[in-house]
């Protein structure tokens, strides 16, 4: 090889390097071309190779010629290398600005939060938490809560009903009031718990229909528990939920045939302090569920004499909740579990 | 239920603010759902009547209609068709205004002039009824403003009555609670009418079934059917009712002023006249008012004529026979208190809920029977000119028996938490007409309750018309905390919070998904376990989940769908298995399961791979590891097919204890790549999981040790259907206490190792708690391993590199 072929070859060299090198997309191919443009069957190792039989004159000229070569390879090199989002292994100048390879963490279902959060306010208050199946049979959903057949109220709940048993008596419960009952049939009171859970009802899931939703009981029985005490304690369990010590309660007559007296609940709007808003219809008061002193003969039916002991109980929809803290309009969105959906919370 | 604030001043003189009235609605439980008084927006609206109706020559729905409007004839073009000549209707004419701030011009319509609008009474402010114009009385004079005479600035409340106020269902009944609540008296006059001798009063009322009919009361007269005037109108539209002619209006007008449902048969269809009521006959059939023909059962109930023809469903409709028409001359009215349940299931079974039904069912006043029907022919008497029969005829075999409850003060105050005296109780429940009697020597009552509230029976029912009438604002605000125990998680609920934190770590998000699957996909997932809804939602969709699987690929089908390509999704919840014979309810077990599809990131280091099998096993690992179990052992894969697709599984065991499966299906529908998925149990209930996880739960301590590790690498030839999880187990089980971690790190095949055969490399790591090991013990386990796998599965050692 002669000066001048050298010349031409590391010159050649050089462009389709540069060219080759603009191409790679990953860096694995980048670790490859490092290989074949600086490694042992390179260009640049044949000029090493090639410099013994040069002159002694064109020796450093050469060798200049060569590191000035594997200098401009190695800075493409590096260039591409910081292009493809990653600083060379020794770790100077490693970009991490694009904030890591995106495998980032899951989340829980909103329900499940919400529904944590009140578990957890129950448990400060010393309640603990009660559990029930969600298929139940006719007396634990309707019979025992003081809904015989045919009671209207039972036309207020469109019951999804299994294929077992009897014509109706098994069906997937409609409340989380079944709860209540298992609780009092198997525990003595005193009794301090709340049921949260999965509730059924004959509805197409559509915008503002669910098949399914959530629901959190609350069941207090002890000997002198008073309406006061219930409306007490959904207050401050209020003001927990809400964060804000200055939340007001609201108990409208109602009716709910497992309670006596029953009252609608509602809070006063966080989010216009009542003043009116979009969230609360302008009315100030966010309805959020209902409430009572647990009815005599639902205690009788789960053999608890009414004249010791009383007691209340409330509940309310979580999905009522996350929708009202977030503006949540769309029911279905809870059980589309789209990711975008999920990842917010 | 919609109501005039006018209809309810008739009967007490209230002159608060409407917003109050509404309030005080509110507290008693009459919930207000609506304030209408849109009517007060009209301005110009006048009574004019239809001369001609003619088809609109450009468009097939509207037709033009000459109308008179007193000092003139103009066109209007409509869209409704009830229209004919003669009848009086309202106008908005040019200039004239109606609700939504709209102020009429005159305008062309598909070519044709229109001069205003013929009004429904939707347009006027009426509630939602837009079925047609609204049909005024005929014998109005024309060009008489329709704001005053339909009084359109009053309010209409729409009011909720929860099921068990069947008294509140009427005009009285509110305006009882509003006069009590205001303080204010309640005025009902006591009604009657004259009678006219000439006319024969004979009506042979047989009650066959007097449990189902405890009181009928019929009465004869005659009729002159007609429209109704004015006033009868305004008050039945205003209320949500058409107006059909004076007599049908005055049966509905009485309904709704005293709760009391009312039917006038046509007497000439009545043979005798009588009333025979009686059962149906199984498959016996009847025509009601509303043109179905109804086939019955022997526990529905009908009113039929002396030779035993239906002439009602009792309580629920009207037969079309026997109803009321133009040239009806006499009628029977009917009056009477039919038993609750029996409404209510033959309402039910018949799929129809009238009015009637839905007081009948609630339960109505049996002693304001006969006033009610005194009312109605009061009122005959004045716009239909009746004659009335000198006598009605009562049958009410049973005499109502009043019911009397003992309150005690004390139990008041227990109750609510007040300190209420015993006025206080008195003053709450006189106005609504419960009689206080004070018990001697005590703060009790003996209580009288009203024949109009069926809902107080008991004590308790009394005190929460105390609460109710005094306001739930006098209550206080107290928190009680239980003395007994301290709030908390039981094992299983941490146990939940503690997989679902885990999983979430680990990249999974939570889904909750609708539980009801199709035959097709429960097809794998212990579809022989599968029980379906009666009445499920959707035909294709009538099984309750055996899995949670079917549902979270659904789930990881709408992401993948909706651009979200790599998705980690898990749920935990309950799965529904056939009950053994001896129980009712289904079988709950509760589940984990998880579904992955896509790709781990790894660019731009390098290249992204795909979500496989094995981010299935750590997933199942992290589970593991929050629930503290240690013993996880993963089968190797076998070929099988499930609905949602085919692929290989492996289960996942727990010591001897399955505890699961991983899976990986390909060609899932949707989805381009392999779907990865896994179900656990987390039933510790009688199950040797529930032992096994509290085994595992007691973990002793073990202190790290701070010596240093010896590590060597070990590569086995073996028979393919030797699993990497059995060398494993062979590996930690003849190395002893020595080994603090074992992990396959290469597997291969090749033509060198031939068919059949494969290489697995371990790197095993040594450590002891108490000393540096030295290469003598390495030497030693090492070959005890070694040996192991050679002796057991038939291996062959290869050189590590």
């Amino acid at each position: 090889m002669t000066m001048a072929s050298i010349t031409d070859d590391l010159a050649a060299a050089a462009t389709a390097a540069a060219a080759a090198i603009a191409e790679i997309s990953s860096l694995a191919a980048l670790d490859e071309a490092q290989r074949e443009l600086l490694g042992k069957r390179s260009v640049a190792a044949n000029v090493k190779e090639a410099i013994k039989s040069l002159t002694a004159e064109e020796r450093p000229e050469v060798g200049r010629q060569l590191s000035q070569y594997t200098a401009a390879i190695e800075e493409l090199l590096a260039e591409r290398r910081a292009q493809l989002g990653v600083g060379t292994a020794s770790g100077d100048g490693i970009d991490l600005s694009a904030g890591g390879h995106g495998n980032a963490r899951g989340h829980l279902h909103l329900v499940t939060q919400i529904r944590r959060q009140l578990e957890d306010i129950f448990i400060g208050l010393g309640y603990r938490i009660a559990e029930g199946p969600e298929v139940e049979d006719d007396w634990h959903n309707f019979a025992a809560l003081n809904i015989p057949p045919a009671h209207p109220a039972r036309s207020m709940q469109d019951t999804l009903y299994v294929d077992l048993g009897a014509d109706e008596q098994v069906m997937l419960r409609t409340h989380t009031s079944p709860v209540q009952i298992r609780t009092m049939e198997t525990e003595e009171p005193p009794i301090y718990v709340i049921a949260p859970g999965r509730t059924y009802r004959n509805e197409t899931l559509d915008a503002r229909h669910s098949p399914i939703f959530h629901q959190m009981e609350c069941l207090a029985i002890d000997r002198d528990l008073t309406m006061a005490d219930l409306f007490g304690t959904i207050e401050t369990f209020a003001r927990q939920l809400f964060d804000d010590n200055s939340v007001q309660t609201r108990f409208r007559s109602d009716y709910f045939p497992y309670t006596e007296p029953s009252a609608e609940l509602a809070v006063s709007c966080v989010f216009c302090q009542s003043r009116g808003c979009r969230v609360c219809s302008q009315t100030g008061w966010i309805e959020l569920g209902g409430c009572g002193m647990v009815d005599p003969d639902v205690l009788r039916a789960v053999n608890i004499d009414p004249e010791v002991w009383q007691g209340f109980a409330f509940g309310f929809g979580l999905e009522r909740i996350a929708m009202i803290r977030y503006g949540i309009d769309e029911i279905r969105t809870f059980f589309d579990n789209d990711l975008r959906f999920l990842a917010q919370y | 239920m919609r109501l005039p604030l006018s209809w309810v001043r008739e009967f007490t003189p209230l002159d608060h603010p409407v917003t109050e009235i509404v309030s005080a609605l509110n507290q008693l439980g009459l919930e207000v759902e609506q304030i209408d008084n849109h009517g007060a927006e009209v301005v110009g609206v006048k009574t004019v009547r239809v001369l001609s109706v003619a088809p609109h020559p450009d468009a097939d729905r509207l037709v033009l209609v000459d109308i008179d409007t007193g000092s003139g004839a103009t066109q209007v073009v409509c869209g409704a068709s009830n229209l004919v000549a003669g009848m009086v209707v309202p106008h908005a004419g040019i200039g004239a205004q109606v609700p939504g701030g709209l102020t009429l011009a005159s305008r062309k319509i598909r070519g044709q002039v229109s001069e205003g609008m013929l009004c429904s009474a939707l347009e006027l402010g009426l509630g939602d009824d837009a079925r047609g114009i609204l049909e005024l009385d005929p014998n109005s004079d024309l060009g008489i403003d329709v704001k005053e005479m339909l009084n359109l600035d009053d309010v209409i409340l729409d009011i909720a009555i929860t099921p068990n106020r069947p008294d509140a269902m009427c005009v009285i009944g509110v305006a009882r609670e509003l006069a009590a609540f205001f303080g204010e008296p309640l005025l009902v006059s006591k009604p009657s009418f004259s009678v006219d001798r000439a006319l024969d009063s004979s009506l042979d009322v047989t009650i066959e079934e007097s449990a189902r009919c405890p009181r009928y009361y019929g009465h004869r007269a005659s009729v002159t059917v007609g429209p109704s005037p004015a006033w009868l109108r305004e008050r039945l539209v205003k209320a949500g009712l058409r107006s059909i002619n004076n007599v049908v209006d005055v049966t509905n007008y009485v309904l709704l002023e005293r709760n009391q449902p009312l039917h006038a048969f046509d007497a000439a269809n009545l043979a005798g006249p009588g009333v025979i009521v009686r059962l149906a006959k199984d498959g016996e059939r009847i025509t009601t008012l509303d043109g179905v023909e109804r086939v019955l059962e022997n526990s529905d109930l009908l009113i039929c004529d002396s030779n035993s023809n239906p002439q009602a469903l009792a309580g629920i409709m009207g037969g079309s026979v026997g109803q009321v028409t133009d040239v009806t001359t006499e009628i029977v009215l009917e009056a009477a208190y039919f038993e609750r349940m029996g409404i209510a299931r033959s309402s039910k079974r018949q799929k129809v809920r009238t009015e009637s039904s839905a007081r009948f069912e609630r339960g109505i006043d049996p002693e304001g029977v006969v006033d009610s029907a005194t009312r109605a022919l009061e009122l005959l008497v004045q716009v239909a000119g009746a004659r009335v029969a000198t006598n009605g005829v009562d049958k009410y075999p049973e005499a109502y028996a009043e019911k009397r409850i003992t309150l005690r003060t004390d139990q008041v105050n227990r109750l609510l938490g007040t300190e209420l005296v015993p006025d206080d109780i008195d003053k709450a429940l006189t106005p609504i007409e419960i009689q206080l009697k004070p018990i001697k020597k005590s703060h009790d009552f003996e209580c009288t309750v009203p024949s109009f509230r069926p809902d107080l029976a008991r004590e308790v029912d009394l005190i929460e018309e105390v609460a109710r009438l005094i306001g739930f604002s006098r209550i206080g605000r107290t928190v009680p905390r239980p003395q007994n125990q301290v709030g908390g998680l039981s094992a299983r609920q941490s146990a939940r919070r503690a997989v679902a934190d885990a999983l979430v770590g680990a990249g999974f998000s939570e889904a909750i998904t609708v539980p009801f699957v199709s035959e097709a996909a429960l097809v794998g997932f212990e579809n022989d376990k599968a029980v379906a809804l009666r009445n499920s939602l959707s035909a294709e969709e009538p099984f309750l989940r055996t899995s949670l699987i079917p549902g979270l690929i659904d789930a990881l089908r709408l992401n993948y769908s909706r651009g979200m390509k790599t998705a980690r999704l898990f749920e935990l919840g309950a799965v529904f298995h056939a009950p053994t014979s001896d129980q009712l309810l289904p079988n709950e077990p509760e589940r984990i399961g998880g579904v992955l599809v896509g790709r781990v990131a790894r660019r731009p280091v390098e290249d992204d791979r795909t979500l496989d099998g094995f981010d299935a096993a750590d997933a199942v690992r992290v589970v593991a590891d929050a629930l503290g179990i240690k013993a996880l052992e993963i089968s190797s894969s076998s070929s099988r097919s499930a609905g949602a697709g085919s692929g290989s599984w492996s289960e996942v065991k727990v010591g001897a204890t399955s505890w699961g499966w991983i899976a990986v299906l390909n060609k899932v529908s949707g989805f381009d790549d392999p779907v990865v998925i896994f179900e656990l149990t987390l039933d510790n209930q009688g199950d040797q999981l529930g032992d096994q996880l509290e085994i595992e739960s007691a973990r002793p301590y073990l202190a790290p040790s701070s010596y240093p590790p010896s590590t060597i690498d070990l590569a086995f030839e073996l028979n393919e259907d030797i699993s990497a999880g059995t060398v494993l187990a062979t590996l930690r089980h003849s190395s002893g206490a020595l080994l603090e971690s074992v992990e396959l790190f290469d597997e291969y095949r090749s033509d060198n190792l031939g068919a059949g055969r494969k290489s697995l490399a371990f790197s095993l790591r040594f450590r002891a708690s108490d000393r540096t090991l030295t290469d003598q013990e390495v030497g030693a386990v090492r070959s005890a391993c070694v040996n192991a796998v050679i002796d057991t599965l038939g291996a062959t050692l290869r050189g590590v590199e």
